[in-house]
């Protein structure tokens, strides 16, 4: 499993903080519409960052860009340069189901399958052959539970419905499923526009615990969240990458006029 | 005067009506300074059915009571010895009073003269029958004296009522006319009266069906109960011999064997194989369509698979015994199987070839509604598209297609020309699938086709049949609702 090494090599590099994915000239076309305007960027190991813009801006697309899932859309065409690693994910060898086992996704509407809670976290190691035995498959499901802080709720139910939980459980559900997989990055695509204010504090919460050992992209509509859980911020506007760096920066001292209009809210 | 002339004059008075109403509301209107509650056609509305329906309403208690107050009236005029006959020969006797009664207005007067004079005894009675076939009216055999009289009396009687009935239509229709055009003010709510009516028009629609519905089970209940009083309920759902005998006139007495089993057998060991056809077939070609298949494939595909279930099944039938029995025969012959041209097999290969669209295309369906949010999560972890339609799509989409097999397969329980033709009539209790069986729904056909008498065992089984192939099949589409309907909430 080449895969597995290259996650264990970057574990053991945790500290190390340089780009694992950098993006080249990336144009998305959905058939005639062109989606994405050369976007380049490249996002920090081990760290957060969040993608801002106005609606239909293209942060969504550009992340989906990144595991690939614009495939699942017939009439989406993707050109330019994305590496993983220094590995190009449209590389005709590259396998994209492998791309998927090493880049997670968290959607916007908690999407667990209708399993119980123990299959749903199941799912992904038992696809991928990540476990030997039932005993350890148990250890890894629960230490998922535990990182994605929903063990201590759920820890008598597992055999419940995912599907039964609220809201927010059902989100870090959806987190625990995606780290079973072991993946080193993390999409997440407005993970907690579905949660309310208590739910989305615990998954910030839990990002900020998450970035020790995971890069995660997260995509959000609400600037305080970027703020509070980001490191780095790119600003999206009508298609193209406008500006992007240091959050602190990014908000308090902007480069370009659009942010500036933006973060203060003068449109979007 | 017949019904229909009634009736005709009714909707003519109630058009009138209409725009009678409908200029009196102009009127009130006073060319838009007054406000009128509703708006115009409503008052048309309101005056038409105002004359329409009392009047109607009294046609139709006239339809119900009028053949009831007749049939009394005839009776009476009737000798003593007609109470000794049988049911069936008192029925033969008022049918020719009716039929006489109707060719009375055909008859010239020459003709009825010779009524008249047969009646008194002048001349012999096969010179009226003759009369009256020369008007194309047929009577069965001479009619005796007294039918002839009856027959003047009820044509008489029936002249009274109508005139009677036309009298108290004009009346109801006038008093309704003249009501709703008197009643046509500004404040009037005619809106309301007029959706109330139609409200109680679609309510009196559905009561229709509920209640054909109930007249079908309640009738053929009475039957099947009148069934069990000649037969033993242990002959019928225990026996394993299906030999019923003839069921010619006048045969009588219970002598044959009403064994359900064999027929219950035949039935689900044909929808048996049916369904080993079709449910890998039709759920295949669904998660195909569903989930590979381009749009432009899909477009083309699925009508096409769908008019499969718009051929008839007599042409199947006749398919799987013209074309595909015999090949079946052959195949088998080349390899030592000895295979009847018409065998459970090629009647449940044909069946299940019909219910492939059924399957498949609500399976389709189902596979669609799962929430594409549940594929991107399978693909986001890495899952290729056959792990997520295995492990994700078809367990999500499980309840939804066992409801859709279930309705297939009270759809081929219940067929009935697949069979006759593909599975033969004879009642055999048989594994073997190359052997010829039979079902339920065939049994009824060869029970009520020919020359039969309504009250022998033979004919009634008919019913007791029909009510047991009824009880399966509403259970099976009672359950098949209750997944389905259990499968809605799952994404809630």
């Amino acid at each position: 499993m080449e895969h597995q090494i290259v996650q264990d090599a970057s574990i053991a590099e945790v500290p190390v903080a340089g780009p694992t994915i950098t993006a080249r000239d990336v144009n998305v076309f959905y058939g005639e519409k062109q989606a994405l305007f050369d976007v380049s960027v490249d996002i920090n190991r081990n760290s957060v960052t969040s993608f801002i813009g106005p609606s239909g801006c293209g942060k969504s697309t550009f992340l989906r860009c990144i595991n690939r899932m614009n495939d699942t859309i017939p009439i989406c065409r993707v050109t330019g340069d994305i590496r993983l690693d220094g590995e190009n994910i449209y590389d005709t060898d590259l396998d994209v189901v492998e791309l998927r086992a090493r880049v997670g996704m968290v959607f916007q509407k908690p999407n667990p399958f209708p399993k119980s809670i123990y299959e749903n976290v199941a799912y992904g190691p038992r696809i991928h052959g990540l476990t030997r035995s039932k005993k350890e498959l148990d250890e890894l499901v629960e230490s998922c539970l535990e990182k994605a802080g929903l063990l201590k709720e759920v820890h008598d139910r597992l055999d419940e419905p995912g599907t039964g939980l609220s809201g927010g459980q059902q989100q870090r559900l959806c987190i625990a499923r995606a780290i079973a997989t072991r993946p080193e990055v993390i999409l997440m695509d407005e993970p907690c526009s579905a949660l309310d204010p208590i739910a989305t504090a615990k998954v910030e919460e839990l990002m900020d615990e998450l970035k020790a050992n995971y890069t995660i992209i997260i995509v959000t509509h609400s600037m305080q969240q970027a703020a509070r859980v980001s490191q780095r911020t790119a600003f999206f506007h009508l298609g193209k990458l406008v500006e992007v760096g240091d959050t602190r920066q990014i908000f308090t001292n902007p480069r370009n006029k659009r942010t500036q209009d933006y973060i203060t809210g003068r449109f979007g | 005067m017949k019904y229909s002339a009634i009736v005709l004059a009714v909707l003519v008075v109630a058009a009138i009506a209409f725009v009678v109403a409908i200029a009196r509301a102009r009127a009130a209107q006073q060319g838009g300074s007054v406000k009128m509650h509703s708006r115009i056609g409503y008052y048309g509305w309101y005056a038409a059915i105002w004359t329409l329906l009392p009047a109607l309403f009294l046609v139709f208690v006239w339809v119900v009571v009028e053949p009831i107050g007749l049939s009394r009236l005839i009776r009476a005029e009737l000798p003593d010895n007609f109470h000794t006959l049988n049911a069936a020969q008192r029925s033969l006797i008022v049918g020719q009073i009716e039929t006489i009664s109707e060719g009375l207005s055909l008859l010239d007067p020459a003709g009825l003269d010779t009524l008249k004079k047969a009646r008194l005894g002048f001349k012999p009675m096969s010179e009226a029958q003759q009369v009256l076939k020369d008007q194309g009216i047929v009577l069965g055999s001479a009619p005796e004296g007294y039918a002839v009289t009856a027959a003047v009396k009820l044509r008489d009687a029936r002249e009274w009522s109508r005139m009677i009935l036309a009298g108290l239509v004009g009346l109801v229709v006038l008093a309704g006319f003249a009501y709703s055009i008197s009643s046509i003010r500004p404040r009037l709510r005619a809106r309301n009266f007029v959706e109330r009516v139609t409200l109680g028009g679609l309510i009196a629609a559905s009561l229709v069906a509920i209640l054909t519905t109930l007249g079908i089970v309640l009738s053929v209940l009475f039957e099947t109960i009148h069934f069990f009083k000649l037969v033993s309920l242990s002959n019928f759902f225990l026996g394993t011999v299906w030999d019923p005998r003839f069921s010619a006139a006048g045969s009588g007495g219970a002598e044959g064997q009403f064994g359900l089993l064999p027929l219950l057998w035949g039935t689900l060991f044909i929808s048996f194989v049916a369904l080993a056809v079709a449910v890998p077939v039709g759920l295949f070609a669904a998660i195909y369509m569903s989930e590979y298949a381009s749009q432009r494939v899909r477009n083309f595909a699925k009508p096409a698979l769908e008019v499969l279930a718009g051929i008839p099944t007599i042409v199947y039938g006749f398919f799987a015994l013209i074309t595909f029995g015999p090949m079946l025969r052959d195949l088998g012959a080349m390899v030592g199987l000895n295979i009847a041209a018409t065998s459970v097999l090629s009647a449940g290969i044909v069946m299940g070839v019909m219910i492939i669209p059924f399957v498949s295309s609500l399976s389709d369906d189902i596979i669609s509604a799962v929430p594409q949010s549940l594929r991107e999560g399978s693909y986001g972890l890495g899952a290729t598209q056959s792990e997520t339609i295995k492990r994700v799509i078809v367990p999500a989409a499980l309840p939804g297609i066992v409801g859709a097999i279930l309705l297939a397969a009270s759809r081929a329980i219940g067929e009935t020309m697949i069979v006759v033709l593909a599975a033969g009539i004879a009642a055999n209790l048989t594994l073997n699938p190359f052997e010829p069986v039979t079902t339920i729904t065939v049994k009824i056909v060869s029970q009520l086709t020919g020359d039969l008498e309504f009250d022998s065992p033979q004919t009634l089984v008919a019913f007791a049949l029909g009510l047991t192939l009824f009880i399966i099949t509403l259970a099976l589409n009672v359950y098949a609702l209750y997944i389905v309907r259990k499968y809605r909430e799952q994404y809630e």
